[in-house]
Formats: C-alpha cells, sequence, structure tokens
C-alpha cells in the first residue's frame, strides 16, 4: 500500500483541535489509517470478495420506509409511564445518532399532558372568538385552501437540559441530557392570515390557545408574535403533521418554548390579558433566589451541544475525530460556535452549517485528535443579538438552582483515559 | 392649536389609510371561515381568564367538595392534599422555605380563576370534563380549604371567587414585555 506523507496539522485550541479547514481533508491524510486497519482486519493483503447482498435481490419497495435494521439504535426515550399521568411525559430524540439539522418525524421528540388524541380532521374543528370582529370556525379540508409557508424551525421544550440545575453531574447520553430539541420544515398557513379573516378588535393583546387533547392544554401568545411569524402548522417535513405533533394541526411559534406551539389546536381566543392558563403560571415559569417567579419567559436562549463525542459513548482509538454537535437561538441565527477541548482553557471556531438559520438548528463540525489523554470537550454558541451561551455557574450564579425550566449553559463532555465520555461538571 | 389640528388631520389620514388596508385585506381573504356566535360556543369554550368575565353559573362549598374530592382527587392527590407522588401536592408548602420550596395552590398559584379552569378542563387525570359546573365549584372550594384560603362554610360562585386573593399573587414577573 501507498505511504501517506506525514501530515501537518495546524492546532487552533489546546488539547488536539484542528483547523477548520481540515474538514476539507487538507492534510488529514493517514490520520485514519489506524481506524482503517482495525475495521478491516489486521491483514492488509486480505482478498475482497463480492458481498452476499450483491448476489441475491432483495424485497421491493415498501408503502411506507422505515431505517436500516443496522442503522444504529434509532428510537426515542421515554421515561416509564406514569398511571397517575395518563398519557403524559415525554420522549426524546437520539442527537447522538442524527447529523445534518433536521430530526426525522418517528423521532422529533414528544411532550404530552394527557396523551395523544385520535382526532378525525373531518371532524375537527378550530374556532377562532373573544375580541374579533366576527367568530369564526374553519373546517380542516377549508384550511387546505389557504396560501401556505414552508419554515425550517427548531422546536424545544423548555425542560430541556433541566437535569442539568442538579448539584451533581447526572449520568447520561446527550439524548437523555438534551433530547427536548427537535427541528422539521413547517408548512402551513400564517396565523395573521387567519386572524385578519376574524378581524382583530382593537383592545385584543393576546390570543389564548386551547388544544383538542384530554388536558385541553391552552397557552396564551401575545397578539404581536401571533401576528408577526407564528404558523398554523399542518404539515412536517413534507407529510401531514404527525398525531405526536398536533395531528391535524398545531400552532408554531418559532423561537419560543415548546409547550406554547399548543398541539391539536382547536380554539384561538383573542382577550385583553393573559388568560393565566395552569401550563404558564404553575408550570413553565421558574422560581428565582427572592422566591418570586419568572413568568412568560418565551425565547429559548442561544444554545449548543456536541452530539459527538457524547455522553456514554466510548473512543475506542486515539487519533482523528469530527466533533460535531447542534447549536441554536430563539432569538435568531446561530453566529458563531466555539469548541474548548481542554475544558475551557483555549477554543477554536467550528464549521457552521446551516440551511435556513433563523430559529433553525445549526450543524457545527471541527476536527479533533485525541492523544488518549482526559479531555474535557465544550461548545458554546454566540447568536446574531450577540448573546454567547452562558457557562452552567453562570446561570446558577444568575437565577439559583430552583428553576426548572430555560437551561441554556455550556454543556462539559468529560473524557478519561480509557475513552468513556460521561456528562461532567467544569 | 395649530400643530394640534395638523397632528388630527394626518392622525385622521392614517386611520383612513389603515381602515382602507384592512378592507382590502379582507377582501383577499380566502373567506373559508364560517360564522359562528359566542353562543354558540359556550359549551366549546373552557377558558377562564383572571377577570373572571367567563366563569359559569353555579356554586359549591368545600364540605360539598369533599366529598368529590375523596371519590375522585384522593387517590392522587392524598387525603388532604399532601400529594402522592412528585407534582400531585395540592396543599401546604411555603415558597419562602429555606429547602427548595413545595410548590401547591396555596403556596404558588397566583389566580384562583386558573384552579377553576385547569380543574374544569383537565381533571380528575383519568376522566376529564367530567365534572359540572358546580362539581368544579366544589372541588376549587375544598382545594382552597385544604390551603387555608378560604372557610370550611365559605360559597364558591362567579362573584365570590374572584374575591379570593391567592397568597403568592404578587410573586410572578411578567417577562412578556407586553403590558
Amino acid at each position: 500500500m501507498k505511504k501517506t506523507p506525514p501530515a501537518v496539522l495546524e492546532q487552533v485550541a489546546g488539547n488536539g483541535l484542528l483547523s477548520r479547514r481540515h474538514l476539507l481533508g487538507v492534510g488529514l491524510a493517514g490520520l485514519g489509517t489506524a481506524a482503517t486497519t482495525a475495521a478491516f482486519g489486521a491483514d492488509a493483503g486480505a482478498v475482497f470478495e463480492i458481498p452476499g447482498w450483491s448476489k441475491q435481490p432483495g424485497p421491493g419497495s415498501s408503502g411506507y420506509g422505515a431505517p436500516s435494521s443496522h442503522a444504529g439504535n434509532l428510537q426515542r426515550q421515554a421515561g416509564a409511564p406514569n398511571p397517575l399521568y395518563p398519557g403524559g411525559g415525554a420522549s426524546r430524540s437520539p442527537l447522538q445518532h442524527l447529523q445534518g439539522t433536521i430530526t426525522p418525524n418517528s423521532l422529533h421528540f414528544e411532550r404530552h399532558h394527557a396523551g395523544i388524541p385520535a382526532i378525525d380532521p373531518a371532524q375537527h374543528k378550530l374556532v377562532i372568538n373573544g375580541l374579533v370582529r366576527q367568530p369564526l370556525v374553519f373546517n380542516y379540508e377549508d384550511l387546505l385552501a389557504y396560501p401556505m409557508v414552508s419554515k425550517i424551525y427548531f422546536l424545544e421544550c423548555s425542560g430541556n437540559s433541566g437535569s442539568l440545575f442538579g448539584n451533581n453531574a447526572a449520568a447520561g447520553s446527550v439524548q437523555s441530557l438534551h433530547g427536548l430539541v427537535s427541528c422539521a420544515e413547517w408548512t402551513g398557513i400564517r396565523l395573521s392570515t387567519l386572524l385578519e379573516e376574524a378581524g382583530v378588535q382593537a383592545d385584543a393583546r393576546w390570543v389564548s390557545a386551547v388544544g383538542a387533547d384530554a388536558a385541553s392544554m391552552g397557552r396564551s401568545v401575545p397578539l404581536t408574535k401571533a401576528m408577526d411569524d407564528v404558523l398554523l402548522a399542518l404539515y412536517q417535513n413534507g407529510e401531514p403533521i404527525r398525531p405526536e405533533q398536533g395531528y391535524p394541526m398545531r400552532l408554531f411559534v418559532p423561537g419560543w418554548e415548546g409547550n406554547i406551539s399548543v398541539k391539536w389546536l382547536t380554539q384561538l381566543k383573542l382577550t385583553s390579558e393573559p388568560s393565566q392558563f395552569r401550563d404558564e403560571t404553575s408550570k413553565y415559569t421558574d422560581t428565582m433566589r427572592d422566591r418570586r417567579s419568572q413568568q412568560f419567559t418565551f425565547p429559548m436562549g442561544a444554545k449548543s451541544v456536541i452530539t459527538s463525542p457524547s455522553g456514554q459513548m466510548a473512543l475506542t482509538r486515539k487519533g482523528l475525530y469530527q466533533v460535531t454537535g447542534i447549536a441554536w437561538s430563539g432569538n435568531g441565527s446561530i453566529r458563531r460556535v466555539e469548541v474548548s477541548a481542554d475544558g475551557g482553557r483555549s477554543w477554536a471556531d467550528a464549521e457552521i452549517e446551516s440551511h435556513q438559520s433563523e430559529k433553525a438548528l445549526a450543524r457545527f463540525r471541527i476536527p479533533w485528535q485525541w492523544t488518549g489523554a482526559d479531555a474535557v470537550l465544550l461548545s458554546r454558541a454566540t447568536d446574531s443579538t450577540g448573546a454567547v451561551q452562558p457557562s452552567r455557574a453562570a446561570i446558577l450564579e444568575e437565577r439559583g438552582n430552583l428553576a426548572q425550566y430555560h437551561y441554556h449553559g455550556i454543556q462539559s463532555w468529560g473524557i478519561d483515559a480509557a475513552g468513556a465520555v460521561s456528562n461532567v461538571y467544569v | 392649536m395649530y400643530k394640534l389640528s395638523v397632528r388630527t388631520f394626518f392622525g385622521a389620514c392614517a386611520l383612513l389609510t389603515a381602515s382602507l388596508l384592512l378592507q382590502s385585506a379582507t377582501a383577499q381573504s380566502v373567506g373559508l371561515g364560517i360564522p359562528v356566535t359566542e353562543a354558540q360556543l359556550q359549551a366549546f369554550d373552557l377558558i377562564v381568564g383572571p377577570d373572571g368575565s367567563d366563569l359559569p353559573e353555579g356554586s359549591g362549598s368545600p364540605l360539598q367538595g369533599k366529598i368529590i374530592y375523596e371519590a375522585r382527587c384522593q387517590a392522587c392527590h392524598g387525603l388532604n392534599g399532601e400529594g402522592t407522588i412528585d407534582n400531585t401536592t395540592l396543599a401546604g408548602g411555603d415558597i419562602h422555605s429555606e429547602t427548595t420550596p413545595v410548590k401547591t395552590v396555596g403556596s404558588f398559584w397566583p389566580h384562583a380563576t386558573t384552579l377553576f379552569d385547569f380543574i374544569r378542563r383537565a381533571m380528575p387525570a383519568d376522566a376529564p370534563k367530567s365534572l359540572s359546573n358546580n362539581e368544579v365549584y366544589q372541588v376549587v372550594a375544598y382545594v382552597l380549604y385544604l390551603n387555608g384560603i378560604i372557610n370550611q362554610y365559605a360559597v364558591l360562585n362567579k362573584d365570590t371567587l374572584l374575591t379570593i386573593e391567592m397568597p403568592n399573587k404578587d410573586g410572578f414577573m411578567d417577562q412578556s414585555q407586553i403590558q
């Protein structure tokens, strides 16, 4: 075999972080040799043969596709059902197995307050009432005739990453710790189109949105936001919204805490004050040190997390790795993601890739050479407003640890000499 | 005065323009929404906001509520609202406690109307919307009684519910920047 020349690598930060330009392959030849040899066996002289699947026809096409059985554990992760809370709970996206920025519909995170209603769209109604010129009801089939837009947006539960408020670093994967975030292309009708048809009265300030689930989950949305970029979403990644995401229709409130994007939407009531629903008073509020609680904390802060290497993974060899992860901000786009391999002593800029940056996931990547020594990998996002993702310590300093929601601190993944990756506090 | 009248003139022009724009927007809308009346929506619209204007007729006392509570709520929320597992504690707690506060209706919820709204739309968890409006008033009364907010003889209805001051009513900071 042809011997590759020694690589000339540009170190950009401590403990093995390499320049983004190496993502293009520049200078990396040879670094993967150890891995390649391991994968194909030590015998470099192995004779290649035609594999069995190339010698007989496979099954034909299918009505609705499924992932390869070899494609890893592509499953959402849910807690055990609680008999006192029928249908309640959440499931988390397997971020460690995903690449790019779009979450497949089957893997989009879920959060239900009383299970998934089995809605017949022909029987479903969307009512607009309250402070409007004319209360209206819309049928599903009629709504399909309205002008629609398609936008790529992340959705994050405000309880995502909440265990990081805890005093001890919880054992877990990026899925179990941060998997309440997903990103999809949502297609639907601008809510302003429907509200204008009903005629918004001058004293209306809020829109109370109610779902058709057994909890009739309700949230109050400021009218300014409702008239800005909120959608009545009907499609998710091209197909009708999945039942667990609100079929046949959901509110989609870009960039804001997930709970306000009310699923199975059945009512929009224009009001002068917020309705003070249970899920915007008792829940989804953050109690500060002085025991007052922040309410209506809507946009999700600038945030990033490394998805690989990440918690409960194991590095099986020394050498080159692609550190990659996702970054997002409810206030705009991701302008910068920095990565550290030495616990925050030095940082380097990662390459950012995004199809549509506003309120959508961005993918970042940076090459890293693991020497086999202890390392702590961090990522830090900066958004288009200039907001920099804070450290965990800064969040605790500002908010104390009584808050449960809206955690967007820097995640630290510790890597020990054996290559085991775990959640650590630095 | 002159300046004021000019401003008024421009103001009137702006209003006229806005109303013309609104009319043209309305004219261009698809217009497939079907007109309904609020009366048609009376059983459908369950929202009870903090001004209480949408509270229904009916009434209930803690003593009446105890019967409903023991039959429909106690299995999850405990005999006296002490709860059975996480997030089922209804009574007690102190938001100002030295340790992590137990958040309950009494220690945390800022509006009594939220209690009516939530119980009517979502409780009991195994059979939401199975309580009559009278029964909702009764259970609301009992939960407030368990929290020491009303006495056992109080009667709640659409007027008296609005007079209740929740202990933590000033405990929230609105981050929405709307008001």
